[in-house]
């Protein structure tokens, strides 16, 4: 089964902007109440989407940078990166159906 | 097709899950359909002061996890999907949740309420760019500089406050000369050497290209327009009910409110509890103390129901004997 991938800074280069498929990646904190709302949407869309999809999650605490480079200023912010680049992104919690039609999903 | 339930609650908040309690000690085995926003606005709320027998106070999430724990132990079945369908024009009453089907004999309508936003295009397009409804989630990304809250009840008091840790200065834009906000929460508000307040000021513009820059407010007084800088807009004006599901099955008040007489709604057998239709207190304790009554009253209705069955099955039975 198809799980979210934890990246970080090191990896988020490999990882996410060098994959193949294109990637939705969560960024998220512990101290962030939406992001472990949506979380389990998140998982969900991996589960449906394994193999046309890689799905990961980014902690913001951890990687700013990467956050910061991509100027995400709230959470959680849920991108999708096609070839290398954030090509849609939604923000905050929301349901499945929803989220799947802000990042061109559904 | 799915067995009827007994009791099907829709809402997964302090009075969703303590409908949950009350209805699974009853012996109804309820299902509660908690949502994608499983544990409602406690789960958005740091610290939680002001629920009785936590003296200390309590994480919200770890709350709402203990009331789930609680609902869990005495039979309730917790469903994390959203609900996205019902018709309460029948019983028993159906819900999905998308092609899924389930029936019950009664429905406690908790779905509680959402913040709420200015209705600003400004304030749509810099969402997650410098505006927010969420202090504790973005406050950390605008270390240093200076944020506005919007709002004068306790939860703009909330937010500012834990703004004034992290901000270099943070203005609370309210449009009355004095705040709603209780009087403990007001005191340590207007006691922050951080925080001010732009009084009788609404907001009629987010500023910024990319990125939040700023507020631009009119005085509801002079009607002089005057910019604000800022980093970051964090918007608590209040929560609207959730009831878009409801609409036009139930009855509703202007405000989208579901109308109820106790926790009775205008549908027989249909029960609503919490925020979903509190329009004065709207606190944890009160939505738990509804979603109670909500339970109660659904138990009663159950039994009268039953016991209206029994005898008119008797008055059947007796007519043929006779």
């Amino acid at each position: 089964m198809a799980t979210v991938k934890e990246v970080t800074e090191e990896t988020f280069q490999g990882e996410v902007l060098e994959s193949e498929v294109p990637v939705l990646v969560d960024f998220w904190a512990e101290w962030c109440g939406p992001c472990r709302m949506v979380a389990p949407v998140v998982e969900q869309i991996a589960a449906e989407s394994a193999g046309r999809l890689v799905v990961a999650k980014l902690d913001v605490d951890r990687s700013p940078a990467i956050a910061q480079r991509y100027n995400v200023q709230g959470i959680p912010f849920i991108g999708l990166f096609e070839n290398g680049k954030l090509t849609r992104h939604a923000v905050g919690a929301m349901p499945k159906n929803q989220l799947e039609q802000q990042l061109g999903l559904a | 097709m799915a067995e009827v339930q007994d009791v099907i609650i829709v809402g997964g908040g302090p009075a969703g899950l303590t409908a949950a309690i009350y209805a699974g000690r009853a012996n109804l085995s309820p299902t509660v359909f908690e949502g994608f926003a499983a544990g409602g606005q406690l789960v958005l709320t740091t610290d939680v002061e002001n629920y009785p027998g936590f003296p200390e106070g309590i994480q919200g999430p770890e709350l709402m996890q203990m009331f789930r724990s609680q609902a869990e132990r005495f039979g309730a079945t917790v469903i994390v999907e959203d609900v996205t369908r019902v018709d309460l024009s029948e019983r028993p009453f159906r819900v999905w949740v998308d092609q899924e089907e389930h029936r019950g004999n009664s429905v406690i309508i908790s779905t509680g309420a959402a913040a709420r936003w200015l209705g600003l295009p400004s304030e749509q397009r810099l969402r997650g760019f410098g505006v927010s409804t969420c202090a504790t989630c973005d406050g950390f990304f605008f270390k240093d500089r200076a944020m506005v809250v919007v709002g004068g009840g306790d939860s703009a008091m909330e937010e500012a406050l834990f703004l004034s840790r992290m901000a270099s200065h943070v203005t609370i834009v309210h449009r009355r000369n004095e705040l709603r906000a209780s009087a403990i929460m007001a005191d340590r508000a207007l006691a922050n050497e951080k925080i001010d307040v732009r009084w009788n000021a609404v907001v009629e513009e987010v500023l910024g290209d990319e990125v939040v820059t700023g507020v631009r407010v009119r005085d509801v007084v002079t009607g002089e327009l005057e910019d604000i800088p800022s980093a970051a807009v964090f918007v608590a004006i209040g929560h609207d009910p959730i009831t878009g599901l409801f609409r036009g099955q139930v009855e509703l008040d202007d405000a989208g409110y579901v109308v109820t007489d106790g926790t009775r709604t205008s549908v027989e057998g249909v029960f609503a509890s919490g925020d979903v239709q509190d329009t004065v207190y709207r606190q944890a304790v009160t939505a738990a103390g509804s979603g109670c009554m909500a339970a109660m009253d659904a138990e009663r209705w159950l039994e009268d129901q039953a016991a209206n069955r029994a005898s008119a099955d008797r008055a059947l039975a007796a007519q043929k004997d006779g």
